[in-house]
């Protein structure tokens, strides 16, 4: 999935960490490739937090290494690392004023005085809160805040900058904005970002590749678009994304990759590069923009999968259904308009058949 | 709504009441009294006069007033150094050990304050339980004295005030949230620099008025200078003792509680611009 050209700047290497008996990570492994913009994401209590923080220094480990651009840092001090933190509550210092906050990294440092203000002046310009300097953090909107916490960090010019879920304290508007200015920030400055968080929505939009997690386990990486479009198994399917997921019975092996296979009573042709066998037991999993939709009138005969129209939800851009099957299983399914057809819209309680999109649809391994 | 607002109002005049009979009058009383001519046979003669704090300046005043300064202020720093260790490792444990740690800081309160006077007496005395120990085992051949000097004085006021400086250490250090310290390690700073850059300045409303709780009622402490400090070591409390009670000089014993008033209000200043300089205390 990754190409070994870039080094890794971050090797995690067999780690163990429990928290009391509490284990949270078990022989973790994880490599992070130099400039990426990478997320980790997973529900709460998954163990991002914890990755980020023995990278960060601030936690031990139980067992294993960790290395920094190739060099062994398991020993080394947070103060020592070259790797710096947004925190999740920013944790500016609120004695201090902006221009202090940001420059404290750099006095640890003993950087002479003229340089420590040239750096300051350009940090401050480059997430535009020139002129902000002598104010105090609690001055200071969510956003400016935040600003200030990303501005006092990158000063430094780490090797990585971790990031803990630094934008779920800001309203929607806002972290739309500073999803963009980050994605900015890092084309900018070069550096490695690793980015926490919960919000699948937001590892989508912002991540060079996302890391998904759960348990301690990584589940799957790769791109945005792979995680998505090609999901490892059932877990990453639901956490990330709207999905559909059916259960399914090999029938016959067709020619290449496809087979026939029995969903729900039909039969349907479906793609899978593993080698299955009839009566093979598989999960079907499809997005609700994969499937299509036809309305079932004069008690016509239509293929695909029969149900009824449950309800229907007008979303501006696309009109979200849900369908309930014979069976008694409901679809979701999304409807981008049809421009040629402005009365679009179906009535609750009409018959309709669902198909998709030949080779759209996902086959995972039965997991029960 | 309404019954709600009159119990307010009911319990905030009583409050302010009972402030103003019990805890204004008297001091407008004290300030008062302390600019009269004393009078020997009603105590005072309602003439002004700053006669009473004018003795302040009188040498043989002012050397057991700053004597007695420095005593306060020497129990004072041995509490801040004790006592903020202490704090810390209060604040740092679990919640259920903090608890407990906290009961036995407070213990000592049951008992009243001039009884452990006493109870120092009869460990630190010539015949005590330290002397007796440690003649018994051959480490010394008479006994040491420890009483009656500066040292006792100072011990007893370190052991009896302690508490109140780590009460408020403790506050203040609990309530700095500890990612202050993860971001300051996580910037390149050391213990030193993060004690001195970020928790000192933090914890600073808790050293003033730890202080604040310690130094003042040192200085009135009468009883520990009586019990424990032979005739050399007074402080301002037994100076406005003799002053009221023997000396009838109602005046300058008036003139000495306002300058404690006094220095009370210039510490409680320092507190208020501690806290204004964390932009009131804005936590998180």
């Amino acid at each position: 999935m990754t190409t070994d050209s870039r080094s890794a700047v971050i090797r995690l290497c067999a780690v163990d960490k429990a928290y009391d008996t509490k284990t949270i990570l078990n022989q973790f492994d994880l490599d992070i490739q130099d400039g990426e913009f990478v997320t980790l994401l997973g529900p709460s209590g998954c163990g991002k937090t914890t990755v980020l923080r023995i990278i960060a220094g601030l936690e031990t480990l139980d067992a294993g290494s960790i290395a920094l651009a190739g060099i062994d840092i398991t020993q080394l001090p947070a103060e020592l690392r070259n790797v710096n933190t947004v925190f999740q509550s920013y944790a500016l210092f609120p004695h201090m004023t902006v221009f202090d906050n940001i420059a404290f990294g750099l006095r640890t440092k003993k950087v002479a005085k003229a340089e420590i203000s040239k750096r300051v002046n350009e940090v401050l310009a480059m997430v535009q809160l020139a002129g902000f300097e002598h104010r105090k953090p609690a001055d200071l909107s969510g956003g400016q805040q935040q600003r200030v916490a990303i501005a006092r960090a990158v000063i430094n010019k780490p090797k990585v900058l971790l990031l803990d879920e630094s934008l779920s304290a800001l309203d929607y508007k806002l972290r739309k904005q500073m999803q963009n200015e980050l994605k900015r920030l890092q084309r900018q400055l070069g550096i490695t970002f690793v980015f926490v968080t919960h919000d699948q929505e937001e590892a989508l939009s912002m991540s060079d590749r996302i890391v998904v997690m759960n348990d301690g386990e990584v589940q799957q990486q790769g791109s945005p678009r792979e995680i998505y479009e090609t999901p490892a198994n059932l877990f990453v399917a639901r956490f990330i994304g709207e999905s559909n997921i059916f259960d399914a019975t090999v029938e016959q092996a067709l020619q290449g990759n496809e087979y026939r296979a029995r969903i729900e009573g039909c039969s349907f042709v479906i793609h899978s590069d593993s080698a299955l066998a009839p009566g093979d037991r598989v999960h079907v999993l499809l997005r609700p923009e994969d499937l299509r939709l036809k309305e079932i009138n004069n008690g016509g005969d239509e293929n695909g999968l029969v149900g009824t129209v449950l309800e229907r939800n007008y979303k501006g851009m696309t009109l979200d259904s849900v369908i309930e099957l014979d069976s008694g299983k409901q679809l979701q399914i999304s409807e981008f308009f049809d421009e040629d057809d402005p009365d679009f819209d179906h009535s609750l309680g009409q018959r309709v058949a669902i198909t998709w999109v030949p080779s759209w649809e996902v086959v995972l391994p039965y997991e029960g | 709504m309404k019954v709600n607002n009159r119990l307010k109002w009911f319990s905030i005049g009583l409050l302010t009441t009972w402030l103003v009979i019990f805890v204004l009058f008297p001091n407008l009383m004290v300030i008062a009294v302390s600019f009269m001519t004393p009078d020997l046979r009603e105590l005072i003669r309602p003439e002004f006069s700053v006669e009473g704090y004018l003795r302040l300046l009188d040498p043989l005043y002012l050397d057991v007033l700053i004597h007695s300064l420095y005593l306060a202020g020497f129990a004072t720093l041995l509490c801040l150094l004790v006592g903020y260790p202490a704090a810390w490792i209060i604040a740092h444990t679990s919640k259920r050990m903090q608890a407990f740690l906290l009961f036995l800081i407070i213990v000592p309160f049951w008992t009243n304050s001039l009884i452990r006077t006493y109870a120092m007496k009869v460990i630190l005395g010539n015949r005590g339980i330290v002397n007796k120990t440690l003649m018994e085992i051959g480490l010394i051949d008479s006994p040491i004295r420890m009483l009656y000097n500066e040292s006792a004085v100072i011990m007893a006021l370190v052991y009896i005030l302690l508490p109140f400086m780590i009460l408020p250490l403790y506050s203040s250090i609990e309530k700095l949230p500890r990612n202050y310290l993860e971001a300051a390690k996580d910037l390149g700073s050391g213990p030193l620099r993060t004690f001195r850059t970020i928790v000192w300045p933090l914890t600073l409303p808790g050293v003033i008025s730890g202080c604040l709780l310690v130094f003042l009622p040192a200085l009135g402490m009468f009883y520990i200078a009586d019990l424990l400090g032979g005739a050399g070591n007074l402080l301002i409390g037994n100076i406005i003792r003799d002053q009221i009670l023997v000396t009838r000089n109602w005046p300058f014993g008036a003139a000495l509680s306002v300058t404690l008033i006094a220095m009370m209000a210039v510490m409680l200043w320092a507190y208020h611009r501690a806290l204004k300089a964390m932009q009131g205390g804005q936590g998180r």
